[in-house]
């Protein structure tokens, strides 16, 4: 790709100003105000008061955050792991199958189903008034509702529910322009079946992967409405503690001490995955252009 | 030879039965005559509720809609120039306008809420449709951006060259060259956009004021302490309707892009 050279009368600061303009005003500098408040006293009704404090950042390491920190990780990484282990599969059936535009289908349907719609059918199937314990009752293999719903269990059940298919497509895409012939080849040349997955498929798929890890881990990190909907004060998450913190507590320098934890865990996770996938999105060569366009592709059917 | 991935095709096959038992659950459901638990025959009373007698819903409803077009058209108008500018021209802070196009799509949904509901207060902002609509232009500008500019991708300088050698003017370029061969970036841009505001939940609720219930939001309400028979029949028209809508607008894309 060859550019137009910059000359006084090419308009591509105009073309680029609202985007500059409009992201610096509603993204950027909200997120700065959110990292000086972080650094601030709570006023007496919400707000800040300007002197600066470490106390936020000190609360969080007490040991009511500390346990929905751990919480947090805990419901994050399971969720996610369990995610992939389902997906990694998935994706590779669907490419090695004559009827992809068929699977496609089955998996997007969901998929292009409203978030909260998805989280409502688990209510639905699981809530004391619901399909399972209506159909056990009925049975007579108990005598009165079982509560399934509001515990940790129920919210890393629906977490994977939902961000299965984010985890499903960049697989199926990234495993679907893959060789499968280097495969025979390894077989050939002696490699064992598990062997030949190891050392030819894998490093192969790896930027699928990892796009994949990303799409699941960086939301559930971040997960507000489904612990909200079908989880227990005990498996409370820190963006529900956010919410908190700014709603009911008014303390706003904690719930933006919060916000950046969340924060920089997602930016070094992205960043640690990008360097270790060979990318540099925050470089501005030409070549990397590609990458974010189709995760893009793939994150947009996602949300 | 051809192998049997036995393994692959039974977790597969599982993962399908998960991901659309709870949606047949709900389709079931909606039919039920009672109002909630045991089946007691077919009725479409649900579906009636829903559309005599829900006015708040389709206020909402009203609202969603208002939200989702005017936000992904802003979008899509401040986008696309960004993409093409990045794409074929060298500017200041280019590499700038890259970081912060791709920043919004990583962080969690709650962080741009919050830190918007922050912002808003400071300046002193009531929070109203306004407020969601530049939330919604915020989260959607990135992806319009990345659309178009994988579009533009596939064409490079000359064609520009070209039409200036021709002698178009540079705003003849923009309306006869480059906003033509990027339309199916584009309209794929605005389509994106509307179904993730239509979509949006998390955002919306921490930059919404009074009288600002957008469609999820509603449905949030009426969810929150369990089931809902109208929200079971308005689940199943949204099923159909995304199903509907997904498939008209990809023959409308591939109608664009045969063009």
């Amino acid at each position: 790709m060859t550019r137009l050279p910059g000359t006084a009368k090419t308009p591509g600061g105009l073309y680029a100003a609202p985007s500059l303009v409009w992201l610096s005003v509603f993204f950027l500098a909200p997120l700065a105000i959110i990292v000086a408040y972080s650094f601030l006293t709570p006023g007496a009704l919400g707000g800040v008061e300007w002197s600066p404090t470490l106390d936020a950042y000190r609360a969080i390491a007490n040991p009511t955050f500390g346990k929905v920190t751990v919480n947090t990780i805990i419901v994050a990484m399971g969720a996610t792991a369990i995610t992939m282990l389902i997906a990694i599969p998935c994706g590779y059936y669907m490419a090695r199958s004559e009827h992809q535009n068929i699977l496609l289908m089955l998996v997007m349907i969901p998929f292009w189903t409203n978030f909260l719609i998805r989280i409502y059918a688990w209510i639905a199937i699981l809530g004391n008034e619901g399909f399972l314990n209506d159909l056990l009752l009925s049975l007579g293999l108990v005598d009165q509702s079982v509560r399934f719903l509001y515990n940790r269990g129920a919210v890393m059940l629906v977490l994977v529910y939902t961000y299965l298919p984010y985890a499903i497509l960049p697989l199926y895409s990234t495993i679907d322009k893959f060789d499968f012939s280097l495969l025979e080849a390894a077989r050939d040349l002696g490699a064992s079946k598990m062997s030949a997955i190891n050392r030819v498929l894998l490093p192969n798929i790896r930027g699928g992967v990892l796009t994949a890890f990303l799409f699941t881990f960086i939301p559930i990190f971040g997960a507000y409405a489904v612990p909200l909907l079908v989880g227990g004060t005990e498996s409370y998450m820190l963006g529900n503690l956010i919410a908190d913190e700014l709603t009911k507590s008014r303390d706003w320098p904690l719930a933006s001490a919060i916000s950046m934890v969340i924060t920089l865990v997602t930016t070094l996770g992205v960043l640690l995955l990008l360097r270790a996938n060979g990318t540099s999105v925050l470089g501005g060569d030409d070549h990397e252009a590609a990458e974010p366009a189709g995760e893009a592709d793939a994150l947009g059917a996602a949300r | 030879m051809k192998r049997r991935p036995s393994f692959s095709r039974a977790v597969f096959a599982t993962t399908i039965v998960f991901l659309s038992m709870p949606l047949l659950v709900l389709v079931l459901y909606s039919f039920n005559e009672s109002k909630s638990g045991s089946w007691t025959g077919f009725s479409l009373r649900w579906y009636a509720q829903l559309f005599l007698d829900s006015p708040r819903l389709w206020r909402a409803f009203g609202n969603s809609a208002i939200v989702a077009l005017s936000s992904a058209l802003v979008a899509t108008v401040i986008g696309t120039l960004g993409a093409i500018a990045v794409n074929w021209y060298r500017f200041p802070l280019r590499k700038y306008l890259r970081t912060i196009t791709f920043l919004p799509m990583i962080l969690p949904e709650i962080i741009i809420g919050v830190s918007l509901l922050i912002f808003f207060s400071g300046i002193g902002l009531r929070l109203s449709l306004f407020t969601v609509f530049v939330a919604h232009v915020s989260f959607n500008l990135p992806f319009v951006f990345l659309l178009v500019l994988a579009r533009l991708e596939e064409f490079d300088a000359s064609i520009i060259e070209a039409a200036r050698d021709l002698g178009a003017s540079e705003a003849q370029t923009l309306v006869r060259v480059i906003i033509p061969v990027s339309m199916p970036g584009i309209v794929s841009g605005f389509l994106t956009a509307v179904t993730l505001s239509l979509e949006d939940f998390v955002i919306t609720f921490f930059v919404t004021g009074p009288g600002a219930t957008t469609l999820p939001l509603y449905v949030y309400s009426a969810i929150r302490f369990g089931v809902s028979p109208v929200i079971n029949a308005l689940s199943v028209v949204m099923i159909v309707g995304t199903i509907i809508l997904t498939w008209s607008s990809r023959n409308v894309l591939k109608y664009i892009a045969a063009k």
